[in-house]
């Protein structure tokens, strides 16, 4: 299987500001790629070194198997894009953006086009200095996903969109992916990504920290059960990879209930240990997305006097 | 703090309606004269200056009483008129009379301009970008916003007001009298806050700065239309339409009549307050006209880097070319009268035999063509840096993205700018030379003078070249290419006038272009401009492919 983008090692430094400091990311040809980090991580840079619109200091990058930089304009017309932050021409009509970019990218299908102005309920008559940032957002969501286009980089494609677009365009995205295509994905918002994504990439100060499927990510991380019991449990917190081990005494005649965390590979040794004491209930939560982002920013949170590591240390 | 939160408090309680609506205007008021702190000084002192070196060039051109006879016969004619203002200044054209007569008018222009732009630059474009509501969310009236505005114009006006009274009270133009200085000064203020209150009602029409400037641009244009076409024709009532011509009616250092700023101020307040009541009928950031819907698809034109140029490019370029056609028409509807009207000012004289040329029309004829390129090449300036001003606003990013390359991108704006300057040329040749041929009574003009504007368009193309060199190689001081026109100006003009060395001409690529009509036709520089613009082009795309872009 070929690689729809790899990049290893990229740096690329602003003056005094070190953007990106050996940058990795994968992204394999047919899949959703999460691509996760906090404001200015280097995520948007990343995206327009793909795009050739910036030039990488170091490091190598390859796109649709050609150079970003070099290939610059036979690889957009296989890809198309949406920035975070949409401009639109004051004097320019929705419309008539969209048909100008997807005319620029090498033309696409009406039906389509007109099919995702309904969808995404846009009025295409309006002058672009006319839309709210939403409203910007669907055009260029719009003018990306009417083309045929092998792959799409997104990045923060949904902000300002309501609740509502948000479901349209998470449809359209999993239509694209069922198309073939590939889409790299850049959001905050992790609910998004976690229902989109087929893998992830963490980055952070420019580096990437996590990269993986969600599952395998969740496997670096503990898992939170809660368990009623027949008899007491016993020996949980000897057991290797479990931690917190809360009692809960909810009164007589409720039986035992039990709440702890276990890192991921050590769940099966946990669950046996239940189960000599008598399993009557078991819920188990998997780390949410957040947790996952938690775990490698928390300490920038504690640093900044919020008590986050607690979600990973010791989960509620 | 504390005691200026306890004086605050009873006055808001003392008129809760009226200090509701203006509540915050002090506030407002200081913080615009902050943001304006450059801005406006720059504007007051450039209109002071402006006016001082008139009167000075006045005292030393026309001291000859033989001098300022054949002035006043030029300035009789009705092209004379149309440029200056009503022909009772004439009856005695003291240095005073002179000053009222040339400068008020055009300076009215300038100063309307000024108030203009303050008012829309603190209402609309507040609410076009969003800014407003934020302040609106605050303690603020539903008036402030605009009262401080309209503060700020009153403020600027005076300021310049009085800088002029106390200025050319100091001046030898008329000994000893201080109501000429103060009525000339304050005549500008009174033309000035008329305009403000015109952009008052017109930034609650539109819900676009741009459209609201222009809208009362085009009021300030029909103003002065009015008393031209009034004083040309000898028609009083047509300038009485006009606060430009109430202005120039109350005679400044001839007749010192107050009563006719009185007109101008009721119009201004009368005109404030139309714009404090329709801004009531309105919501914040709307306008009282609905945006009308575009169309829904793209025509076929403009769907390449060329015809996107052209689209982005065609408000401007109209509003230049028309603005050129006009300003070659008014030069040629006096070339006829050129030569009485220059045969008895020396420093021209000799400036026109620098020049060369068998008649002081031709001469004449030539200098114009220099400032119509200077003007064209603010276009082409503007034109040229488009693409950046696009980059720095993140809507190239988007088109880039696309199977569009940079060349192909910026080279459409390029395009643009090199056609629409020759374009813009060949607008105002002929401007100049239809009137010019009909004022000399020589139909041939409208060529040779059409073909004279345009020898200065390989002069435009050396310039866009420099601006796309700056585009494309040093993106952070490109708007160093401004130095071009303005160097262009002084040294092309005013260096003609003055007599600069000639090397200073030489440094600016207008200064190698033959003076048609008066200069023969030399086909070598025009080529090797051409070559160098061609070059310098180049240079620019290729840097440009090589820089990251500039984002947002």
């Amino acid at each position: 299987m070929t690689k729809a983008i790899a990049v290893t090692g990229l740096h690329k430094s602003f003056g005094r500001t070190h953007a990106l400091d050996g940058l990795d990311l994968t992204v394999e040809e047919g899949e959703v790629h999460g691509f996760l980090g906090p404001n200015g991580a280097g995520k948007s840079t990343t995206i327009r070194i793909l795009l050739g619109l910036l030039r990488a200091d170091t490091g190598a990058a390859r796109l649709l198997g050609g150079d970003p930089w070099h290939d610059a304009v036979a690889l957009h017309r296989r890809l198309a894009y949406v920035p975070g932050d949409v401009e639109l021409w004051p004097g320019l009509t929705g419309g008539e953006a969209i048909d100008l970019l997807v005319r620029l990218r090498g033309g696409a299908d009406r039906r389509r086009r007109d099919e995702l102005i309904e969808r995404f309920d846009l009025d295409p008559a309006k002058k672009g200095r006319a839309y709210s940032k939403g409203n910007r957002q669907k055009v260029a969501i719009v003018a990306a996903l009417a083309s045929d286009a092998e792959l799409l980089l997104l990045d923060e494609p949904t902000a300002g969109l309501d609740p509502l677009m948000e479901v349209v365009f998470q449809d359209v995205v999993l239509e694209a992916k069922a198309a073939g295509r590939t889409v790299l994905l850049s959001s905050h918002v992790l609910a998004q990504v976690e229902k989109l994504a087929d893998r992830v990439s963490i980055i952070r100060h420019g580096r990437t920290v996590q990269s993986g499927s969600l599952s395998e990510l969740r496997h670096l991380t503990r898992t939170t059960v809660e368990a009623e019991t027949d008899r007491p449990v016993t020996g949980l917190d000897r057991l290797p990879g479990v931690h917190s081990v809360e009692i809960i005494d909810s009164g007589a005649g409720a039986g035992n209930r039990v709440r702890f965390t276990v890192d991921g590979g050590r769940l099966g040794a946990a669950v046996d240990r239940l189960a000599a004491c008598g399993v009557r209930g078991l819920t188990s939560h998997p780390p949410t997305l957040e947790e996952l982002m938690l775990r490698h920013y928390g300490d920038e949170l504690a640093a900044n006097g919020h008590g986050a590591p607690a979600l990973h240390e010791d989960a509620r | 703090m504390s005691a200026a939160a306890a004086a605050d408090t009873p006055a808001v309680t003392r008129t809760p309606a009226a200090a509701g609506a203006l509540a915050g205007t002090r506030a407002l008021l200081r913080f615009a004269l902050r943001r304006d702190r450059v801005r406006l000084p720059v504007w007051i002192l450039a209109l002071f200056l402006g006016t001082l070196s008139a009167a000075g060039k006045f005292t030393s051109l026309y001291a000859d009483p033989q001098a300022r006879d054949s002035l006043t016969d030029t300035m009789a004619s009705p092209a004379g008129l149309a440029m200056t203002g009503p022909r009772h200044y004439l009856d005695d054209y003291t240095f005073g009379a002179m000053l009222g007569h040339q400068m008020l008018g055009f300076l009215a222009v300038l100063v309307g301009l000024m108030n203009v732009l303050v008012v829309t630059r603190h209402t609309r474009d507040e609410e076009e970008t969003g800014r407003a509501e934020l302040v609106r969310s605050a303690v603020v009236g539903r008036h402030a916003q605009l009262a401080a505005a309209l503060w700020v114009a009153v403020v600027a006006d005076l300021a310049l007001a009085l800088l002029l009274a106390a200025g050319l009270g100091a001046t030898d133009l008329a000994p000893g009298g201080v109501t000429g200085p103060l009525l000339y000064g304050l005549a500008h203020a009174a033309v000035g806050l008329v305009f403000a209150g015109v952009a008052a009602v017109t930034t609650q029409i539109t819900a676009h700065t741009r459209a609201a400037s222009g809208t009362a641009l085009a009021v300030i244009g029909l103003a002065y239309a009015l008393r031209a076409a009034g004083d040309a024709g000898g028609h009083d009532g047509l300038s009485w339409l006009s606060p430009i011509g109430w202005a120039q009616r109350s005679y400044p250092y001839v007749d010192d009549r107050w009563w006719p700023l009185l007109l101008c101020v009721a119009l201004a307040v009368l005109c404030a307050g139309t714009g404090f009541v329709l801004s009531t009928r309105r919501d914040v950031g709307a306008g009282l006209r609905a945006a009308r819907p575009g169309r829904r698809t793209a025509s076929g034109a403009l769907l390449g880097p060329l015809g996107l140029a052209l689209r982005l490019h065609r408000p401007l370029l109209a509003g230049f070319g028309a603005g050129l056609f006009l300003m070659g028409a008014m030069y040629g509807s006096v070339l006829g009268e050129a030569d009485g009207m220059l045969k008895d000012i020396d420093q021209v004289q000799e400036a026109l035999r620098r020049i060369g040329g068998t008649s002081p029309a031709e001469s004449f004829a030539s200098m114009i063509m220099v400032i119509l390129a200077v003007v064209a090449s603010v276009y082409v300036v503007t034109a040229a840096l488009r693409p950046l001003a696009e980059e720095h606003a993140g809507r190239a990013e988007p088109l880039l993205a696309t199977g569009l390359s940079r060349v192909r991108w910026a080279g459409g704006h390029l395009a643009v700018a090199l056609g629409g300057g020759t374009a813009l040329l060949l607008l105002g040749g002929l401007g100049i030379g239809i009137t010019g041929a009909a004022s000399t009574g020589d139909p041939g003009l409208v060529l040779s003078l059409t073909g004279a504007a345009l020898a200065y368009a390989p002069a435009l193309w050396v310039t866009a070249g420099i601006a796309a060199v700056l585009f494309g190689r040093l993106p952070r001081v490109a708007r160093a290419a401004w130095t071009v026109p303005v160097y262009a100006f002084v040294t092309g003009y005013l260096g003609q006038l003055l007599g600069f060395p000639g090397w200073t001409n030489d440094l600016s690529p207008f200064g190698h272009v033959p003076r048609l009509p008066a200069a023969p036709v030399d086909g070598t520089p025009l080529t090797v401009l051409t070559l160098v613009a061609a070059a310098l082009v180049l240079v620019g795309l290729d840097g440009f492919r090589r820089r990251d872009l500039e984002t947002k």
